[in-house]
């Protein structure tokens, strides 16, 4: 067991972590933050995508321990005060997701190409969200909804 | 609101979902999302061959390992089942189905389970799943579909004597005329590949002992009815120790339609350890362990008279069953039975499904199931059949348009409603054909290295499952009607309950939508619940793109019920006949007198209160309709897609792709859009990335998400979107499916226009799905 401190949407943990677990684990089974979905074993599919001091991680690539001393943004922690994050309510005003299943990771990867200033065009935002994957909107939605947050942002 | 006043309808408004904020928050309730105290976690021993006997299961290191609480083999399950794992649609009298239960002795396929492992987490279950020693005697095993009827091949199923699982006919000999001595016959053979759904959410159960010898199953499924009732019969319990709750599931495609082995298990389990029992698949688990889709070889023939009027059309189909018969295994051929003449009126019909086993994943329903494998050949073969007459594609498929509705086929059904040359006329304001072919030319004439394609798909198809009567005719077990209730609480509030089972379909919007038109309320007053056998008693569920044309349609007839006993209770209090009450809007209004009305809300609170109800009457407001459909439902429309192919490296790229749907009147354009986009993606997908494939020894070549290619964001355009209008006739609302129509047209379309883009280089033929090396050596073959 190795202790590791991080943490997690502004709220400071301690941890005993076995070093084999994985950060998506350490999350959901630990801290009972379960808004982060596991999709894939082969970390291909994105929807465990979270926030790493503020870059985007797929937390399935990441183990527990060496997330020791970061500070992590799940979909739990994007809203604030009972109000939604801009990307949040894009999804929601242009009807970014149906079964809600990537929805999480897809949100924390487009927030993050936000942050970074890369939501510049169609085509950057597609390329942007190349490592989430969604079976139910065929994208189109996403990405008017990343665009849309985008230029409001 | 007064009954005179006008009132916006919430059908046809684009209305955002209420499924969003909770799923938007990182608060959905996915099955894996939830641990009570004292949970034991499944993992599955699975054969890593395709054939093969098992001699021995060894658990004893297993069980010695850190936090085993159970070790089981076949042999130790073997009396918890009462019946074998069920098949509900035996499509013949004679067809085999060979019974298997939830893990074996056999190996028919890899990925059978042979041994579960019980531990306290899925760390220590899996730990000791590697303990576990199983010894195999290897067998043959036989996994090409297009030779494993023939003689010498391994059969599957060594006692049957064949592979075959049966043979289905459809016939009708209209005009008596040979489809050999047609002026012009065009016949063409196609593969379809096998398909993996890849719904986002593997599937997951939690199966949780009650106390009076009751199980309540938390499933990933997208049918808790059908699941409830089947577990039941398997496992030899009363339906009513049955609880099954499908919570949020993240999407389905038909991969969630189906009784699992691990659904058994983990009620078997927890029935035994009298302890809560969870499996959450894994992905590359999930490839092996959960049914594929389509995998058809089909011969299609259509003949024709050099006019272009089309005569006949023929398909003899070879269609994989896996290694086992799933719930509707066999079925799936026929869902596309009725519809092998497309939208086109051709007199005599013919259509021959053989159904055939192999050492690989049972298939089962998968987005569109049997419509996509029939939309697929003849629009294939329809450009073929232009080409060879040397009449303009388009044209073709106008002139043999069926055009007035209803439409009865060639294959007997009746088409209820539809303008299929208003789709193609629409397809055609919006795509700038003229342009595209000038580009076409010019980069014909300049030899350039990216050529340009365009394809067609004018498509109809059936869906809206379905008219039992129609459903008991073709032997399917159960009946098709769907289940409503709607119940006034006192206060005003409106609860629906329906028997459909969304899993991203956005039911609780829709429904709210429907009802609060209906009833004449607030949206924000009606809660639709759904998803739970114990709060919704009867239904039959969620596929086959049923759920607004049989399940909406339901509370419409549950609305009416409702209405015409708050008629009685406001006449009763008004002192007025019923006849003399107009309705509209949640208000009866008493005929020449306007100001005397009374709303539908405050006979709700009338009838709870059943102070001064009519003799005779039952205090409450709340009625329950049944309903099932008098025809299918029939979406219709015109695809186009435009691509280019690099002649250089094979890769061929969609640049649009164009969607006319008429899918009658719509509810919610916003959800609509939505099914359609999807919908197409996984048929551009189909067409040139997905394809699900074994080795010779029958091992998954495909097995996980880096060798199967879901395409992301980065492979594909935005999409372009219009409707046309023909409402069904059939029901109140005008209402059809929607959501399996993009998946059955998109695919032809997309090879259409790869074809189109290399043509005139020679290349006559690529099948699915259109890689870049099928392309380039196809092109090749072309020069050589």
């Amino acid at each position: 067991m190795r202790h590791v401190a991080l943490t997690v949407n502004g709220v400071g943990h301690e941890l005993e972590l076995e070093p084999r677990e994985l950060l998506v684990y350490v999350l959901r089974d630990r801290l009972r933050l379960t808004g982060t979905n596991v999709g894939c074993d082969t970390s291909s599919c994105g929807a465990c995508t979270v926030l790493v001091d503020g870059e985007s991680v797929k937390s399935c690539t990441m183990l527990g321990v060496q997330a020791d001393g970061t500070e992590i943004t799940t979909i739990e922690g994007l809203a604030t005060d009972g109000e939604l994050h801009p990307v949040q309510q894009a999804f929601h005003d242009h009807h970014a997701l149906q079964c809600g299943y990537c929805t999480p990771g897809m949100v924390m990867a487009a927030v993050s190409l936000i942050d970074h200033g890369q939501a510049t065009s169609e085509a950057a935002i597609r390329e942007g969200l190349e490592g989430n994957l969604c079976r139910c909107t065929g994208y189109h939605n996403i990405v008017v909804a990343v665009q849309a947050a985008a230029s409001a942002s | 609101m007064s009954a005179t006043e006008e009132r916006t309808a919430y059908v046809g408004s684009p209305v955002k979902r209420r499924e969003d904020e909770h799923l938007l928050t990182g608060r959905g309730t996915f099955v894996d999302n939830m641990a009570p105290v004292g949970t034991v976690h499944m993992i599955v021993v699975r054969s890593p061959y395709a054939h093969a006997r098992v001699t021995s299961v060894d658990v004893a290191a297993a069980r010695e390992a850190e936090g085993v609480v159970a070790v089981l083999s076949a042999a130790d399950l073997a009396e918890d089942w009462k019946a074998a794992m069920p098949c509900a649609w035996p499509v013949t009298e004679d067809m085999r189905n060979p019974p298997h239960y939830p893990l074996t002795d056999v190996a028919r396929y890899q990925g059978d389970g042979v041994a579960v492992v019980l531990a306290e987490s899925r760390a220590l279950a899996k730990d000791a799943a590697e303990l576990v020693e199983v010894e195999y005697e290897s067998l043959d095993a036989v996994v090409d579909l297009a030779t494993a009827l023939e003689d010498g091949e391994p059969l599957a199923h060594p006692d049957l004597g064949t592979n075959e699982c049966y043979v289905w006919r459809l016939d009708t000999d209209a005009t008596g005329e040979a489809i050999d001595d047609a002026e012009v016959v065009v016949t063409r053979r196609y593969h379809q590949p096998r398909l993996i759904p890849n719904a986002i959410e593997p599937r997951a159960v939690l199966a949780v002992p009650g106390a009076a010898g009751d199980v309540t199953l938390y499933a990933a499924t997208q049918i808790p009815h059908i699941l409830r009732l089947l577990a039941a019969a398997t496992l030899g319990m009363s339906e009513t120790k049955v609880r099954v709750v499908a919570p949020d599931v993240g999407g389905g495609f038909g991969s969630k339609l189906d009784v699992y082995a691990e659904d058994l298990l983990a009620i078997a389990l927890a029935r035994r350890l009298g302890r809560p029992v969870k499996w959450t698949e894994e992905r590359s688990e999930n490839y092996l362990a959960t049914i594929h889709g389509r995998d058809f070889v089909t011969e299609y023939t259509l003949a024709a008279r050099k006019d272009g009027t089309i005569t006949h059309c023929r398909a003899r189909v070879h269609a994989a069953m896996g290694a086992y018969l799933q719930l509707v295994t066999p079925g799936i051929p026929l869902l596309g039975a009725w519809i092998y003449a497309g939208p086109y009126a051709i007199p005599n019909y013919s259509v021959e499904f053989t159904g055939v086993f192999t050492n690989t994943t049972p298939t089962d329903a998968y987005r569109g199931a049997g419509r996509p494998e029939a939309t697929y050949v003849i629009e294939r073969t329809m450009d073929a059949l232009a080409d060879e007459l040397g009449i303009d594609r388009l044209d073709l498929r106008r002139k043999n348009f069926h055009k007035e509705f209803p439409a009865t086929m060639g294959s007997g059904l009746t088409i209820d409603s539809g303008d299929y040359v208003a789709s193609l006329d629409r397809l055609l304001e919006h795509l700038d054909h003229d342009a595209l072919l000038a580009e076409q030319a010019r980069r014909r004439d300049s030899g350039a290295v990216k050529q340009l394609g365009i394809g067609f798909s004018t498509y109809n198809e059936m869906c809206g499952l379905a008219p039992s009567r129609i459903l008991g005719a073709i032997r399917y077990a159960a009946g098709g009607w769907e289940q409503a209730t709607i119940r006034y609480l006192p206060t005003g509030s409106v609860q629906v309950v329906t028997g459909t089972s969304p899993h991203g379909q956005g039911h609780e919007t829709a429904w709210a939508q429907i009802v609060a038109d209906q009833l004449g309320c607030e949206l924000d007053a009606v809660e639709v619940l759904h998803g739970d056998t114990s709060v919704s008693h009867a239904g039959l569920d969620t596929y086959g793109s049923r759920s607004l044309p049989v399940g909406g349609v339901a509370l419409c007839y549950a609305a009416e019920k409702v209405i015409d006993k708050a008629r009685q209770i406001v006449a009763h209090q008004l002192e007025v006949s019923g006849d003399d009450l107009e309705y509209a809007n949640g208000t009866f209004a008493v005929k020449g007198s306007p100001d005397k009305e009374m709303t539908v809300a405050a006979a709700a609170w009338a009838a709870f209160a059943a102070h001064d109800l009519p003799d005779g009457m039952e205090p409450g407001l709340e009625a329950t309709a049944t309903y099932d459909p008098p025809n299918f439902s029939w979406p219709g429309g015109a695809h186009a897609a435009v691509v280019e192919v690099d002649t250089e490296t094979g890769d061929a790229r969609l640049v649009r792709y164009i969607a006319i749907d008429d899918v009658g009147k719509v509810v919610n354009p916003l959800i609509v859009d939505g099914q359609v986009h999807g919908g197409i993606t996984q048929g551009i997908s189909t067409a040139l990335y997905e394809e699900g494939s074994y080795d010779e020894e029958g091992n998954l070549q495909t097995a996980n998400l880096i060798t199967y290619l879901v395409p992301s964001a980065a492979e594909l355009p935005s999409f372009e979107l219009d409707r046309t209008e023909s409402p069904s006739p059939t029901n109140p609302l005008g209402v059809k499916g929607v959501g399996e129509t993009g998946t059955i047209a998109a695919a032809p379309a997309v090879i259409n226009a790869v074809l189109d883009a290399v043509s005139h280089l020679g290349v006559k033929d690529i099948q699915m799905p259109a890689t870049p090396e099928r392309v380039w050596r196809a092109i090749q073959e072309a020069k050589a």
